[in-house]
């Protein structure tokens, strides 16, 4: 990359704002002036002014596709790590198998990654996750890929079309969870693809056109495991 | 501090030992996301000063009884390694390290917007690797850095410096010399954008009038270190390759 690229405005704490309209998520007032509280990038939609930070835990919300990994297993729940400030228990009444008392090792051990979705999240931070839905599994083999939950909504595109891009192109399967855990599975060339192109899209977030650089990365890449397979 | 000597600290042309202006700052040199492991990290060179910040957190609070249920708690380990200074320092912490991390803390915590997280704890490390008088200050401007750098929300990015008096003249950002041989000694912790003051010390002693000098001047220095800081974050996002 050699050309110059666009880079959005970041903001740093504290940083006065001095795009007009309503404080959204990042943002806060005094004296009738914004303010930046993250180090993030300046967005505004629909009339709100957002800073999305450039770093940070992912705070849970209600509804949230998240991928934990089993960190404990008690008599009648499991102990996921979701990347937030806190660990999510997960009950048995929450997943789609009878589960016996004490017998919750036999489906998830520690160490086992999961899919789920955040079903609760209360004013203290405490947060509950469930299995129980379409879709919602453990996720067996394939590779996990960690970024900034920030950055997520670019990993995912527009509409998914950064996501659908990275699968159409290397054949693998692609689950991203909310809380920035990617988990792929597929050829092993696919996934050294797959990882570059994130960590690409990790380091570079805050520019412009990194749909059409990604692009051009993947039709590379694909060109040169042709090449070497002949 | 009230060590007595024969240097002549201040010479006939005004000047300081290391041939500064009164109200001049050492050049300070930043360094943002230097670690890989811990959430945020910054590094800074201030004058003789090498000093490592890495922040962890928010993370749920351990042991169970130290959590607040509204509110994180803001704990910061101030440490000096054993060869930052000329004679060896005994490692681990001892009463000044202990006094520090106290202070620091207390600032970091009145810049923090700390009930955004409830029962957990955010723990800065500030590392000495080489002391040059200025520590605390110094390391309150990189820990302010690598706070931001984890993406923690902070009202301010806040700023430290500090003021003394040197043979009877109030001078800015004292080095080792000044301090061991000086008569007093202010450090201060600025929020830059409201002026408010986070952290204010003194050691040695100094009349109502020399205070407020010195404090006028560390308020004008922070301006300046204020900018050094917005500069080295922006740096880091500002290279893409």
């Amino acid at each position: 990359m050699d050309e110059k690229i666009g880079i959005r405005k970041i903001v740093v704490p504290g940083e006065e704002i001095l795009e007009n309209g309503k404080p959204g998520k990042g943002v806060f007032v005094e004296n009738g002036k914004l303010y930046s509280s993250y180090l993030g990038i300046l967005e505004t939609r629909a009339g709100y002014v957002n800073v999305v930070p450039l770093s940070g835990c992912y705070i849970p919300k209600k509804g949230d596709k998240v991928i934990g990994k089993v960190i404990d297993v008690a008599p009648v729940n499991w102990v996921v790590d979701i990347r937030a400030p806190y660990y999510a228990p997960l009950h048995v009444n929450d997943v789609p198998w009878h589960v016996d008392f004490g017998y919750t090792a036999r489906y998830l051990s520690i160490g086992d990654v999961i899919l789920a979705k955040v079903s609760n999240v209360n004013e203290l931070g405490q947060v509950w996750i469930t299995l129980k839905e379409q879709g919602l599994r453990k996720l067996e083999g394939g590779h996990l890929i960690e970024i900034s939950p920030s950055k997520v909504p670019r990993v995912i595109g527009k509409g998914g079309s950064m996501i659908q891009m990275l699968k159409d192109y290397t054949g693998c399967r692609i689950y991203v969870g909310q809380n920035g855990i990617i988990w792929v599975s597929g050829p092993p060339e696919g996934i050294v693809t797959v990882i570059k192109a994130i960590r690409m899209i990790e380091n570079e977030a805050h520019t412009y056109g990194l749909t059409d650089r990604i692009k051009a990365f993947l039709e590379e890449e694909r060109g040169e495991g042709n090449g070497n397979e002949e | 501090m009230g060590m007595k000597s024969d240097i002549k600290l201040i010479d006939d042309n005004g000047l300081r030992i290391d041939g500064r202006l009164p109200n001049q700052l050492r050049p300070i040199k930043m360094k943002v996301g230097v670690l890989q492991r811990a959430d945020g990290s910054a590094y800074i060179e201030w004058g003789g000063n090498r000093i490592m910040a890495a922040v962890y957190g928010p993370r749920e609070a351990y042991p169970k009884h130290v959590q607040e249920p509204d509110k994180a708690i803001v704990r910061a380990r101030y440490s000096m390694a054993a060869f930052s200074v000329d004679e060896r320092k005994r490692p681990g912490p001892d009463r000044r390290s202990i006094e520090l991390g106290k202070v620091i803390s207390e600032a970091l915590e009145s810049v923090i917007f700390v009930e955004k997280y409830p029962r957990t704890s955010i723990d800065v490390y500030i590392e000495v690797l080489q002391a040059d008088a200025g520590t605390r200050v110094a390391g309150i401007t990189v820990a302010a850095l690598a706070l931001a750098d984890a993406g923690i929300p902070m009202r301010d990015l806040i700023v430290g410096c500090a003021a003394g008096k040197v043979d009877g003249v109030v001078v800015l950002d004292l080095n080792k010399e000044e301090d061991n041989y000086g008569e007093a000694d202010v450090p201060m912790a600025i929020l830059p954008r409201t002026k408010e003051i986070a952290l204010l010390q003194m050691d040695g002693d100094m009349t109502y009038e020399e205070l407020k000098a010195a404090m006028d001047m560390t308020f004008e220095a922070t301006q300046s270190i204020h900018k050094m800081q917005i500069e080295a974050l922006k740096r880091k996002y500002m290279e893409v390759e």
